[in-house]
């Protein structure tokens, strides 16, 4: 079956070098981008709608011809080590793309003989595979006949089937229902603890803070930030506080130091600095006989730090 | 491992696949053949070809046989190929074998011997209708089975390339409705050239499907309207270039990357 070394251990599972690509009807989608996962990463791949993170995503998968750059799986180039490079990942589309008329199992099972998988040993993969991912119970269903959330773990499931080392998911819990959503995370964790890496494009941020350790941002083709997640969330200056009061107010109460708004008589929202600390915010309220009972942010951390990443390259010219 | 396992497994595995999809749809694919030919032979061959008389010394049953079998061999090569390949393409699920490590070589043989094997099967269940109608003698059953394969490969390259242009199900039934079946019924199945005046006789040879009915009915009956040594060389010609061309539109990506 399809093995590829993996290189030395400092080789990256992934790197991106100056990748440009425009479309036949000229439009740019990436202008010039350079990434680079480690091994073992779980990456986080975010940006607006059209920003170009599904291009990349099929450019990585040979989906998509780049127009010019470069782009390594594991040291393996995919241009002079197409078949080593295309052994090493799998992908999780956004759309789903698989043949709806057939059974479950036999999806996996042909995309298991694509990767030179014998037949038996195929059905064993697609059997651990689709009991991993709950499937297994429908594995003689068509796959038309599954539900969304199934589809997307058809998906996981058919991708996982050659073991790659790398695993792409584009937008994988798009659609899909608060708990197997939550078991996605769960089950994409494992397998990024057992060694696989993993990049992921998602539109819901939590999601993305929840699970991934670095992150890039990508804007109009261009990645416009590449860091760590906790670095970057550090760069949040404010956040905003939305608190449930245990008694109405009729006014605002006095914060000094403090942004604080009245949404309702049972809920203030407050703005808290970098610098400021949530004890000096609450020491302001006993005093003022003011009891709070639940309280959240107002936004995401990501989120607000995405939508100003994001914001700030508008109207800005790049130059590649 | 070796990548020649490898591609012999992905090779294989596209291969079952196409089986099991023509086989899972049979009342689509096989029987449908075996009805219109049954059809075919009844009334051409029976009620009217009884009335007919000979050509080229045969009995007109016995003489519309081997081009009815390998009319079906032609539509139902390329019908395999077509629908399944741009089905792949509808659905995008071509882009399992896209992204897999499958060389363009085993995508492009993997649905051509898919193909071969509808083909074939349709042909063997015609020639067992026909065996109701006529006695099947064999004159050759090497050059016989030789252009009954060829002739499955060639169509089935063809349906390939129709299928990577296609963009709707409009364009994968007008080069089968307004090209291949005009230039199969035009291919002398149902006649000799000789019977035409000398134009058409000539125009007739621009044909390529008549130089594999003629081929096929000389394989079992012994005659032909043409060389039969030309017709191979004109098969495999048009064989070898529709390869060519397949391979290089797999390996741009046309129809099916961007």
């Amino acid at each position: 079956m399809c093995r590829s070394g993996l290189g030395s251990p400092v080789v990256s599972a992934l790197v991106i070098e100056n990748v440009f690509k425009t479309y036949r009807n000229g439009f740019e989608a990436l202008k010039g981008i350079s990434l680079n996962v480690e091994r073992g990463d779980f990456f986080a791949l975010l940006g607006p709608n059209g920003a170009g993170k599904s291009t990349a995503i099929s450019i990585i998968a040979s989906l998509v011809s780049k127009s010019s750059g470069s782009v390594s799986i594991y040291g393996h180039d995919i241009d002079t080590e197409k078949e080593k490079a295309k052994c090493l990942i799998g992908l999780v589309p956004q759309e789903f793309n698989f043949n709806v008329w057939e059974p479950v199992v036999d999806i996996l099972v042909n995309q298991a003989g694509y990767y030179g998988i014998p037949r038996k040993e195929a059905f064993v993969r697609a059997e651990a595979s689709l009991k991993q991912l709950d499937l297994w119970e429908k594995r003689n269903t068509q796959a038309r006949q599954l539900s969304g959330g199934m589809k997307r773990r058809l998906m996981i499931a058919r991708a996982l089937v050659h073991r790659p080392r790398l695993l792409i998911l584009d937008e994988p819990t798009a659609g899909v229902d608060i708990e197997i959503r939550r078991s996605m995370w769960h089950f994409l964790r494992e397998i990024n603890q057992q060694g696989t890496s993993i990049i992921l494009t998602t539109h819901y941020l939590e999601e993305a803070e929840s699970l991934c350790r670095n992150i890039a941002i990508i804007h109009h083709g261009r990645i416009i930030e590449q860091t760590s997640m906790s670095k970057l969330l550090s760069q949040l200056n404010t956040e905003i506080f939305v608190l449930n009061l245990k008694l109405p107010l009729t006014t605002p109460p006095d914060l000094p130091g403090y942004q604080a708004n009245l949404v309702d008589g049972d809920t203030l929202e407050v703005e808290v600095l970098r610098e400021q600390s949530m004890n000096g915010l609450f020491a302001l309220l006993s005093d003022q006989g003011i009891e709070v009972i639940s309280m959240r942010n107002k936004q995401n951390r990501l989120e607000q730090l995405f939508i100003g990443l994001v914001d700030r390259t508008k109207g800005q010219k790049v130059t590649a | 491992m070796n990548s020649w396992q490898i591609n012999r497994i992905a090779f294989q595995t596209i291969v079952t696949k196409e089986v099991l999809r023509f086989l899972r749809i049979w009342v689509q694919t096989i029987l449908p053949p075996a009805i219109t030919t049954t059809l075919y032979f009844v009334i051409f061959g029976k009620l009217i070809g009884d009335r007919i008389g000979e050509m080229d010394g045969y009995r007109y049953i016995d003489f519309i046989v081997p081009g009815i079998i390998l009319m079906t061999v032609i539509q139902n090569s390329y019908a395999n190929v077509v629908s399944s390949f741009f089905g792949t393409k509808l659905q995008h699920y071509i882009e399992e074998l896209l992204i897999a490590p499958v060389p363009n070589w085993v995508i492009l043989g993997g649905y051509v011997v898919g193909g071969v094997a509808r083909g074939t099967l349709v042909g063997i269940v015609v020639t067992m209708v026909s065996l109701f109608f006529t006695d099947l003698k064999i004159n050759s059953y090497a050059l016989t089975l030789l252009v009954f394969v060829l002739t499955s490969v060639l169509f089935a390259l063809a349906g390939f390339i129709n299928a990577v242009y296609a963009k709707s199900f409009d364009d994968i039934s007008i080069v089968p409705t307004f090209v291949l079946t005009p230039l199969t019924y035009l291919g002398g199945i149902f006649y000799s050239i000789q019977l035409l005046p000398e134009f058409w006789q000539k125009l007739s040879l621009a044909n390529p499907i008549l130089y594999m009915v003629n081929t096929f009915r000389f394989g079992i009956l012994g005659v032909s309207d043409i060389d039969v040594s030309v017709a191979l060389v004109i098969i495999l010609g048009f064989i070898t270039l529709l390869t060519g061309y397949s391979l290089r539109l797999l390996s741009r990506g046309v129809g099916i990357k961007d």
